[in-house]
């Protein structure tokens, strides 16, 4: 009898397709090295490191402003942004999606405008959600203050667009004394009484009462509040003292000598150069660059010329010089 | 068909074969590495891991208590601190790794989806630090949450993720982009253990190693560390083949 040797058998499908995903071995030496060790030291030092910079440093933590902070510390500012409020001439008014419907209005990037694509998702109409209606919960009080709403929402829009004009210029040379908000006379009827009722109103922290409340007993939106503070001055000002502004690096820093959000470096960086710090469209324009970075980081291992320039770098030497001095000594 | 058969059948089975087959425990957690992984670039990874840890563990504890907690009260402020300092070491430590990995041109050998998952996990870190500053309520987050709308409006995002909207954000923030990283660092982690840590550029006259991995992991006596049981010595450079 002959003896024949078995046949290896065939691999299987799943060992083949396995094989094909598997790169081929490491044929070098090998070390000892312990990673769980390595981790927990790691933890260690990183939390000791955290609890003493926390400990030291502590954080930052300036109180949110308030719409009665504002009104009590620039009446005139608060004054000013509400009638731009009631005449949809303010920054929010004007906006356009996704608060506002104002034609042409949104940024682009070439002929392409995603803003007005999306469309107004959060609507916002700044004379009632910020002017009229927080009034008439008031007015009940103030027989004056009811016949000027009246007064006001009975007119034409022509006849409100004479008086809210009117008291635009008026406004500028407006002063605040102990009686409240002093402003010159002029043909503005009944506005002048419906901003200085809607000034007291906000100095008194009545309007932000208004502004954050919801159809229900709960509410996490301040959507329409933060709106209506960031039409005014009064936040850039602050923002500006603590050099925050766009044009400050802003986008990366916060209050404080903290480092703030320091790997937004590259974003915050188009905002200081032309032609972004000078264009309409910057925003689109810079997110439309950082999209197609970001796309090119993911897919660096793609990329001819990218993907071959650390070997062309050789930075790779410095961190694998001592297996290099292995080989080469060999 | 037999009961071995009908036992192999079942996807229960399946799964665990494949996981067993893919993974196995001395690859998962292994105790040798090749002779090439001594610098101290390697340590960043596991140093952006730990700071994960205490950012996670700190945000725990801010989230027990409530988002409104650490502005009156001074252990909530330092926890608040805590949070915040990890944050920054973990991004600083990150972009070191990330960098350390470009220089390696780490996605070599088919492990191009180790890079994605890493560079995707560093944009979703992005993310996750700044809804973590539109959360805070103060001052900061309304001057941030003010600027940004802009961007994000400009593109259309802002139409579906208001960063106004303070329970938005913060549902965002505490949970469905930690759920994304969390996962994100798991295949990561699982990639690099899956393919290995890639191997350098070839030396002069070297036979190029781009395509290889470090498995099977050999032993002292020249045999397959596969299921020996032998445990190392913590981190020596002893080269052991």
């Amino acid at each position: 009898m002959t003896l024949v040797a078995e046949r290896p058998s065939a691999p299987t499908r799943a060992e083949r397709r396995q094989a094909r995903r598997r790169p081929a071995s490491w044929q070098g030496p090998y070390v000892r090295y312990d990673i769980v060790k390595e981790f927990v030291i790691a933890l260690v030092v990183v939390t000791m490191l955290t609890v003493a910079l926390a400990a030291v440093l502590s954080s930052p933590d300036d109180r949110a402003l308030t719409v009665s902070n504002w009104a009590q510390a620039d009446p005139v500012d608060f004054a000013t942004t509400a009638i731009s409020e009631l005449d949809g001439s303010s920054g929010t008014a004007q906006y356009g999606p996704p608060y506002t419907h104002v034609p042409g209005a949104g940024q682009k990037i070439g002929p392409i405008g995603l803003q007005s694509f999306a469309g107004v998702r959060t609507p916002v109409d700044t004379a009632n959600d910020f002017v009229l209606s927080p009034l008439h919960t008031v007015a009940g009080y103030q027989p004056a203050l009811t016949a000027a709403l009246t007064q006001y929402q009975s007119a034409s829009a022509d006849q409100q667009g004479k008086w809210t004009s009117a008291y635009e210029d008026a406004v500028k040379k407006a002063t605040f004394g102990p009686t409240g908000l002093v402003v010159p006379p002029g043909g503005y009827g009944p506005v002048g009484t419906l901003i200085s009722a809607e000034t007291t109103m906000a100095r008194t922290g009545a309007l932000d009462g208004y502004l954050l409340s919801s159809k229900q007993f709960y509410g996490t939106d301040y959507t329409k509040p933060l709106l209506f503070l960031a039409d005014g001055s009064y936040l850039a000002a602050k923002a500006q003292s603590e050099h925050l502004h766009g044009n400050q690096w802003g986008m990366m820093n916060e209050t404080g000598r903290y480092p703030g959000q320091a790997w937004l470096w590259l974003y915050t960086m188009w905002y200081q150069i032309p032609p972004f710090s000078t264009s309409g469209n910057a925003d689109a324009l810079i997110w439309g660059i950082m999209l197609v970075l970001t796309l090119a980081l993911i897919c660096v291992p793609f990329i001819p010329g990218l993907r071959s320039l650390p070997r062309r770098l050789g930075v790779y030497r410095l961190i694998w010089r001592e297996h290099y001095r292995r080989v080469e000594a060999r | 068909m037999t009961v071995t058969d009908q036992d192999s059948r079942m996807w229960t089975a399946r799964l665990r074969g494949a996981a067993v087959r893919a993974l196995p425990p001395d690859r998962l957690l292994p105790d040798r590495q090749p002779s090439y992984v001594a610098s101290w670039i390697y340590v960043f990874g596991v140093l952006t891991l730990s700071a994960l840890a205490v950012v996670v563990a700190s945000g725990c504890v801010l989230a027990l208590k409530g988002p409104s907690w650490w502005h009156t009260s001074n252990v909530g402020l330092f926890f608040n601190s805590l949070h915040l300092w990890s944050v920054e070491l973990f991004f600083f430590f990150m972009v070191i790794h990330l960098w350390g990995k470009f220089f390696m041109a780490a996605w070599r050998g088919k492990r191009a989806l180790t890079w994605i998952t890493g560079a995707v996990a560093f944009i979703t870190s992005i993310a996750t630090a700044f809804t973590g500053y539109l959360s805070q309520q103060n001052f900061d987050s309304q001057w941030i949450s003010t600027q940004a709308k802009d961007g994000l409006n400009s593109v259309g995002i802002g139409a579906f993720f208001n960063v106004l909207n303070f329970g938005q954000m913060f549902m965002w923030h505490i949970l469905l982009l930690p759920l994304g990283l969390g996962a994100l660092v798991a295949l990561h982690i699982l990639m690099v253990r899956l393919r290995g840590v890639v191997p350098p550029f070839p030396a002069k006259g070297e036979q190029t190693v781009d395509e290889v991995t470090h498995l099977p992991l050999p032993t002292t006596n020249g045999s397959s560390a596969h299921g020996n049981g032998k445990s190392a010595g913590p981190m020596t450079k002893e080269v052991v083949k």
